[in-house]
């Protein structure tokens, strides 16, 4: 079993779902793939889209919805079957 | 007006308390925890932190903005633009705690706000807008005879939809034939309506817009601002007169943009925005910002008048000191809005921290901004760090200049657009004052390839 650490690439603000009205992109727990989205995040009112990176079951979000994070923080966990 | 909340930050917040103080009008400013440090809130009289860095935790938090007016004892808001500045519920909350809104009220800024209200009321007032039907078409039949009205090519639009769902453009009556019942069919499984409105098509348009003043009695207009140089539907450079739009156009353009607003009992700073169609030249109004632009440096420069004093003196109850008379249009003015964006990838936003800052200055350059040397660029907030305006007695003076001012920008740390803006300058399409809202783009895809 491997874990992967997803980075967001950017510093901004973090969103787990695509627009207040709509479900959240994935839920702890969930079986991702590694081009799926799983989170955004904005800079200077540009989103840019966070992929999984990695296939596996997303086992953890390291931060709240809405949070503010770093460039090169992680921002969620992945682990693969393997 | 003695004491003036500005509900905003960055270069615009710096813009209207000088203006304020002009008007000797003490300013209070307010700020996110990001922004302690920035200029806007130096430069008040007092300041009142609204929250962490998060828009949404601050300068979208209509009752931390109102409380803050009334802490201070305030008696007027400004919204600037983006932000609060276009929502009906702020300017209503303003004025229900017994403050003035400087802009239009709640019930004008939710009428323009909403497109097909909005388009009703200049239809109503006589202006035009891009021919097309009012209200979807079920069958061929009634899209062909909706076509013939409207002169081809022609939109189909999913009545029900948005996002440019089902969108085709159609050149003739036999592309129509086969469009329309794959479109309506599309729509019906999308939306649940397979209704279409067939609306005309300007294949390649300007965007011009006309400045307006108004105190709720009368309307002058302040002439027009080009703004067809867009990157995803960002303006990046504007400028004063419009080129490519001739003294009738302009008489009929301002005159519509005067007709609307008188319509509507405009008060305050507004802009009637056009789309002017390069091939037919007919102009079509397309909607009303009911608050400042960013690009009203322009109108200013060439006309001599300060459009957010006005604003202050209109909301304070002031009847209007502008006659149309009066009004001229001297020279031309020229925008280029550096943002912190880089333009060798992609115009990748790019916050960061900033050390040496060299600003244009010297004969008719204006700069306005909130950068200063060790400013720190937020993530939070938009690109925009510098407007550098120019004046000159005509265009090519005024593009040369800018050349100038552009020139002498210069930011150690984050990459910006201040170089981009002379490649501009050099193509000869730009020189020429020679295009649409298209030519921008095509223009950096063309780059791109080299």
């Amino acid at each position: 079993m491997s874990r992967h650490e997803v980075v967001s690439p950017i510093p901004g603000v973090f969103y787990r779902r695509p627009d207040p009205d709509s479900p959240m992109f994935t839920e702890e727990g969930q079986t991702v793939e590694a081009d799926q989205t799983i989170c955004l995040v904005e800079v200077m009112k540009s989103f840019h889209s966070v992929p999984a990176g990695a296939a596996g079951t997303l086992v953890e979000f390291l931060v709240e919805n809405e949070d503010v994070v770093d460039a090169g923080q992680p921002v969620a966990v992945i682990e693969d079957g393997g | 007006m003695k004491r003036l909340l500005v509900a905003n930050r960055g270069e615009i917040a710096v813009r209207i308390v000088r203006a304020a103080r002009d008007l000797g009008i003490s300013p209070v400013a307010v700020y996110s925890s990001a922004d302690a440090d920035a200029p806007h809130v130096r430069l008040a009289d007092a300041a009142v932190e609204i929250g962490p860095p998060q828009a949404t935790k601050s300068y979208l938090v209509i009752d931390a903005l109102v409380a803050a007016a009334k802490e201070t004892g305030a008696e007027g808001v400004h919204p600037g633009y983006g932000f609060l500045a276009e929502r009906a519920d702020f300017a209503a909350a303003v004025a229900d705690a017994g403050l003035t809104f400087v802009g239009p009220n709640a019930r004008t800024i939710e009428l323009m706000g909403d497109k097909v209200r909005a388009r009703a009321a200049a239809a109503d007032a006589g202006v035009p807008t891009v021919p097309g039907t009012p209200e979807g078409v079920a069958d061929v039949d009634a899209a062909l005879a909706a076509a013939d009205d409207v002169g081809y090519p022609v939109m189909l639009k999913a009545a029900a939809g948005g996002g440019g769902r089902g969108i085709r453009v159609v050149a003739d009556a036999g592309e129509l034939r086969t469009a329309f019942p794959q479109a309506s069919r599309e729509a019906a499984s999308a939306f649940g309506d397979g209704r279409m409105y067939v609306e005309r098509f300007v294949r390649r348009a300007r965007h011009v817009e006309v400045q307006v003043l108004a105190d709720g009695e009368g309307v002058v207009h302040l002439y027009e601002r080009e703004c067809s140089l867009q990157r995803r539907r960002q303006k990046m450079v504007e400028e004063a007169p419009a080129p490519g739009i001739d003294a009738t156009k302009r008489e009929a353009m301002t005159a519509d943009a005067v007709a609307l607003s008188s319509a509507v009992g405009y008060t305050s700073a507004g802009t009637v925005e056009f789309l002017v169609d390069d091939e037919s030249g007919e102009h079509f109004f397309i909607e009303m910002n009911t608050r400042i632009q960013v690009e009203h440096p322009v109108t200013e420069l060439v006309t001599g008048i300060d459009l957010v004093a006005e604003q202050l003196r209109i909301a304070a109850g002031e009847p209007l000191r502008v006659r149309q008379d009066d009004v001229a249009v001297r020279g031309h003015a020229v925008e280029f809005r550096v943002v912190a964006e880089d333009p060798e990838a992609g115009f990748r936003p790019s916050p960061g921290s900033v050390g040496r800052v060299t600003l244009p200055a010297g004969p008719w350059v204006r700069c306005d901004t909130w950068l200063e040397p060790d400013s720190k660029v937020s993530p939070f907030y938009d690109s925009l760090l510098a407007k550098v305006v120019v004046w000159g007695e005509d265009r090519a003076t005024a593009l040369r200049r800018g050349g100038r001012a552009l020139a002498e920008f210069a930011v150690e740390g984050v990459p910006t657009t201040a170089g981009f803006f002379l490649e501009l300058l050099e193509e000869p399409w730009f020189a020429a004052g020679e295009f649409t809202t298209g030519t921008l783009e095509e223009w950096l895809a063309e780059r791109a390839q080299e």
